[in-house]
């Protein structure tokens, strides 16, 4: 005789330290695996394409920092992108350099909070103690540059907003040499750890096939053995000029996906170090006066600065009608913006292509057949940020 | 790169030239239109034929335009790995029209359709679920419509009384304002408005 068994509903969230954020997710359990799994997302859904639309340039920039908050200047450089390619503007060469040594520094920062935190979901407490030391390292670097820690609102249309001092360029140098070590204190922690393999391996598993139909990018892509990396295939900025490998996975599970993000930092780690060497003197920002602010102490002495100064600030630059869409390989995957102008000084449509998004839209599939348990471990290799999942 | 979107332009006219009402190379890349019709077909042949293999959907975006007759535009964003290629597809339609469901091809176009039907109310024939997503439960209206305002209509709050968060019409201490700086110089409006309104005080 055949006994019966009604499916278990379990709400899991929105409030739940293993969620990443709020993320509600309704579970149906057979006993402990999971049957089905239906996330439910927007509960920190802002309107940031709405908002956009009623901001000028300069003023849509700061809600890219709020997206993926964990990485903010990785986003604002998608949508810095995006408005030069419609404005038709060069970026001066000192400027590129700034803002990949920042990207790759929003890379590692989103990387150590992931790999850290995935550990604290399968038990592991000491990592994330370890990588949050490093964090703040970096933040402090953030900050020295922009002003803030998080928000940083740095990258501009045509440039960066300012220099960054000297002395925090041997800082990051600094940090560079010291920090492969930590990299490899990490690694001795998880990478051979019993507990650590056995709840990452074989869990989540995507195959090539599925990654690619599920609109996967990233590090999700890459676990699952497609070498693909924005930095290398459709090289912007100077990448291309960088020597840097691009670590590929070959089972796609959880913890391929671990042994790639720690690879990945250090690939980041010496991306940085060749900036470092390499970063050349010069102007920070596009000298179109039209689009780039002037300089402070001109303001007292040139009319024409004056002038251009309060136009930028209050109507702002026009950009030419078009659309466009630029892609960059964020730490989460491939995020891009969708932009089209109609010919004035607002966007008339800005729609955000966030990495995580379709990340999380695949949860059921991932999840579908594993235990309950799992799902935390799953969730925390998807490296989901609410942040962007929501706009 | 920019050889390489030349070339598929070509080749896509060529193949489907009966379907593709207009090509464009603009800012290194490609866009296509085409009538929501053929939309499965063209997606099909994009992502079957062997000279581009599209075979990842990027994402699908609205756009709304209040003033025209064909109101709403979706962009679909595709890529291929393969040859390394971006595409844009855009379909316009009026209010009502319903677009046929991408999610047979691209399981990943269920959550973008979703948005889209949350954020402009565009519905989607043979989606197996076409709820709501980013907007709270029970939200009326579809908020990136341009006629859409945007502090929205309804705003929540705890209520100390009743114990539990409400909803209440939106009730701003300030109206929002919207500064129109881009014709700072051709004198305000204000100024003809009020001779306007003594005008007509006159005559009554």
């Amino acid at each position: 005789m055949v006994k019966k068994t009604k499916s278990l509903n379990l709400n899991f969230g929105p409030q739940h330290p293993a969620a990443h954020g709020v993320l509600r997710l309704i579970l149906e359990l057979d006993g402990e695996v999971v049957e089905k799994a239906d996330p439910h997302i927007g509960l920190l859904h802002r309107g940031t394409e709405k908002l956009i639309e009623q901001k000028t340039y300069t003023q849509a920039l700061p809600y890219f920092d709020r997206l993926d908050y964990v990485a903010p200047m990785n986003q604002e450089h998608a949508f810095a992108l995006a408005a030069e390619k419609l404005l038709n503007i060069e970026v001066p060469i000192r400027a590129k350099y700034i803002r990949v040594i920042f990207c790759e520094i929003g890379r590692i920062l989103s990387h150590i909070l992931n790999v850290t935190t995935q550990a604290l979901d399968v038990g592991a407490l000491t990592p994330s103690l370890w990588g949050f030391e490093e964090r703040e390292t970096l933040m402090t670097f953030y900050e020295r540059a922009s002003g803030s820690r998080l928000h940083a609102n740095y990258f501009r249309t045509g440039g960066v907003h300012q220099d960054i001092p000297l002395k925090l360029v041997e800082d990051i140098e600094k940090f560079c040499k010291s920090f492969p070590k930590i990299i490899d204190d990490l690694e001795g922690l998880l990478t051979e750890n019993r507990i650590f393999k056995q709840r990452n391996v074989e869990i989540g598993l995507v195959k090539k096939q599925e990654a690619l139909d599920y609109s996967f990018s990233g590090v999700m892509l890459r676990g699952s053995g497609v070498p693909w990396d924005l930095r290398r295939s459709q090289p912007y900025e100077i990448y291309q000029e960088l020597d840097f490998k691009i670590p590929v996975g070959k089972n796609g599970d959880c913890y391929d996906r671990y042994l790639c993000r720690i690879e990945e930092m250090r690939e980041s780690v010496k991306i940085i170090l060749q900036c470092i060497e390499k970063l050349p003197k010069g102007p920070v920002k596009s000298i179109d006066g039209k689009i780039s602010p002037p300089n402070r102490d001109d303001l007292k002495q040139s009319m024409e600065a004056l002038i251009h100064h309060f136009k930028l600030f209050t109507e702002g630059y026009r950009v030419p009608k078009g659309d466009v869409y630029t892609a960059v390989e964020a730490p989460k995957g491939e995020f891009g913006v969708y932009l089209i102008s109609d010919g004035s000084n607002k966007p008339y449509r800005c729609k955000i292509r966030a990495p995580g998004f379709s990340h999380l839209q695949a949860m059921d599939y991932l999840i579908r057949g594993h235990m309950l348990a799992d799902v935390p471990a799953v969730l925390g290799s998807l490296d989901i940020v609410f942040g962007e999942v929501d706009r | 790169m920019i050889k390489n979107l030349d070339k598929l332009e070509k080749f896509i006219n060529s193949e489907l030239s009966s379907k593709v009402k207009n090509s464009l190379v603009k800012n290194e890349e490609l866009l296509i239109e085409i009538s929501p019709e053929d939309l499965i077909d063209v997606v099909q042949f994009l992502k079957s034929s062997e000279k581009c293999k599209f075979r990842q959907l990027i994402d699908i975006a609205g756009v709304d335009y209040p003033d025209e007759e064909k109101r709403f535009q979706l962009v679909y964003l595709f890529l291929s790995h393969e040859y390394n290629l971006r595409i844009k597809l855009s379909l316009r339609f009026e209010i009502n029209q319903t677009i046929i469901s991408l999610t047979k091809i691209f399981p990943s176009a269920n959550w973008m359709e979703r948005e889209v039907f949350d954020m402009y109310g565009i519905k989607f024939k043979n989606h197996p679920d076409l709820r709501r997503i980013l907007t709270d439960y029970g939200f009326k209206g579809h908020p990136l419509r341009k006629d859409f305002p945007l502090t929205g209509f309804n705003e929540v709050r705890y209520s100390e009384k009743e114990k539990k968060v409400i909803y209440e019409p939106v009730k701003l201490e300030q109206n929002y304002r919207n500064f129109d700086f881009e014709s700072p110089w051709e004198g305000t409006k204000y100024s003809k408005q009020l001779n306007n309104i003594e005008k007509d005080g006159k005559k009554n």
